[in-house]
């Protein structure tokens, strides 16, 4: 079959794409573990491997780059690099949100707090899934599952309303406490911004797939942030 | 023109045959006006035959029928009383190989004006289509020169000139780029694009980039099994070249044919 290359080249970078996915995963959850033991030295690792993410993204860039360059796509291969640039894009910024708990865990130090860890851990854990099966879903090319995942983001905009209540709450009741139970508004807000991010992945993939762009429906964040 | 819309010309079931093969079949395409419209598809898919079919260059071919029609102002560019010379005049044609008369440069552009009894001033025919044709300022102090002189893309410019000098309506171009050099090539689409104001082109091209590039609308020809040519997709270039609608579509634009 002629495009060899380019099919090979395609794999490539959908492979990158999967490696950075887990990197992002990994992050992630490292950064919500590190919230839960007060572990500044895992937060600190996280800032290392943002830069690697960071990394891994430009170098992904570069080589959607050079392969439009060199192999000049059309059709379905161009659908699918150009939505490749912007997943790529998704996960560094995704890859932000886990370093900005890691930043929460280290501002907060050994101070006293209050964390409503059950809603953040049960948060990270449906993000984390949903970007899994998103990215699954993206190099398979496979928009019907595409289509279904946003809709677990209600369960990710319930989780930030009862997390949201409890943090107002535990403000009114320690006072003393606001400035450190603030930055637990951070950590909700950047989980709740990652399952929104991993819509958009699942837009790119059904763009990928069949050539429609449209938003796919999810209640968005200023729903969830009433 | 077919005045009262935007349709330059248009092939109506059209059936090409040479002896008993059948080279293309059931072809409906409607061409507009003023616009560049793109022909691929794989070798013997049809599509120089299709091109050839619209000023009736076919009927130089031995043993070949045409059945169907070619709608030109609202007539059948096939009916027996249509003058094919005539038909040739409005709907020019520009081929693969650069081929001027071995004539000096200025000869080869009022030619076809003079045969047409025209009665203006050759010298500003000659040069208001030497510069419609963007070669005007390359050889305006080389006039007498040999038109086999100029490079090859300077030659495809100096007959897409020839072509405009009758004042056609229409331009047909098979591969007018096959032979040439890519800053050559680019300068042809150029020239297309900026022709495209004032007349309609068709393009026959193997090189997808180019009609991905140069076309407003594309046609997608491919070869059935019995090897007759038939039209699998026409759209917008844009559509075409992002997302087709026929997987064979898909197939031969992404290389995946054959």
């Amino acid at each position: 079959m002629p495009r060899d290359t380019l099919i090979r080249q395609i794999n490539q970078i959908r492979d990158e794409i999967l490696i950075l996915g887990s990197m992002v995963e990994q992050a992630t959850l490292s950064a919500i573990q590190a919230l839960k033991n007060r572990d500044i030295n895992l937060a600190r690792e996280i800032f290392e491997a943002d830069q690697t993410i960071n990394e891994k993204r430009f170098a992904i860039e570069n080589a959607i780059i050079i392969l439009m360059a060199t192999q000049q796509p059309m059709a379905r291969d161009l659908r699918e690099m150009t939505a490749m640039l912007e997943v790529n894009t998704e996960l560094e910024r995704m890859g932000d949100y886990a370093k900005g708990i890691a930043k929460v865990v280290t501002r907060l130090g050994e101070g006293e707090v209050i964390i409503p860890l059950q809603e953040i851990e049960k948060m990270a854990e449906i993000a984390v899934s949903m970007l899994h099966r998103a990215l699954g879903a993206f190099v398979s090319e496979n928009h019907i599952q595409a289509l279904a995942i946003p809709k677990e983001d209600d369960q990710v905009d319930e989780l930030f309303n009862q997390a949201y209540r409890k943090i107002v709450e535990a403000m009114i009741a320690n006072p003393g406490l606001i400035d450190h139970t603030n930055l637990m508004l951070w950590v909700i807000h950047n989980l709740e911004r990652m399952a929104d991010r991993v819509t958009n992945i699942c837009e790119r993939t059904v763009f990928s797939a069949t050539g429609e762009l449209f938003e796919i429906d999810s209640m968005d964040e200023d729903d969830a942030n009433v | 023109m077919n005045e009262n819309n935007h349709y330059a010309i248009e092939a109506r079931n059209l059936n090409i045959y040479y002896g008993n093969f059948q080279a293309v079949r059931d072809v409906n395409l409607t061409i507009q006006r003023n616009k560049i419209t793109a022909i691929i598809g794989p070798s013997g898919c049809g599509k120089s035959t299709v091109l050839r079919a619209f000023n009736r260059m076919n009927d130089f071919i031995l043993n070949s029928r045409v059945e169907g029609e070619i709608l030109y102002h609202n007539k059948n560019i096939y009916d027996p009383d249509v003058d094919a010379v005539q038909i040739r005049r409005m709907i020019g044609m520009v081929f693969q190989k650069p081929n001027p008369f071995p004539k000096s440069i200025y000869e080869n552009v009022a030619w076809g004006a003079r045969i047409n009894g025209f009665r203006g001033n050759m010298d500003d025919l000659v040069e208001e289509t030497l510069r419609a044709a963007a070669l005007w300022d390359e050889v305006k102090d080389n006039l007498k020169k040999s038109a086999l002189a100029l490079s090859g893309g300077q030659q495809q410019r100096l007959c897409i000139a020839r072509a405009l000098a009758v004042k056609p309506e229409i331009i047909l171009m098979d591969e007018p780029c096959s032979a040439l050099d890519p800053i050559a090539t680019l300068k042809i689409e150029d020239l297309m694009r900026e022709l495209s104001q004032n007349y309609t082109i068709i393009i026959v091209t193997h090189n997808m980039q180019q009609a991905a590039r140069a076309s407003d609308f594309t046609a997608f020809f491919t070869m059935a099994e019995d090897r007759a040519g038939v039209m699998v997709e026409y759209g917008t270039t844009n559509q075409i070249f992002t997302r087709p609608r026929d997987q064979r579509t898909e197939d031969y634009i992404t290389g995946r044919f054959g």
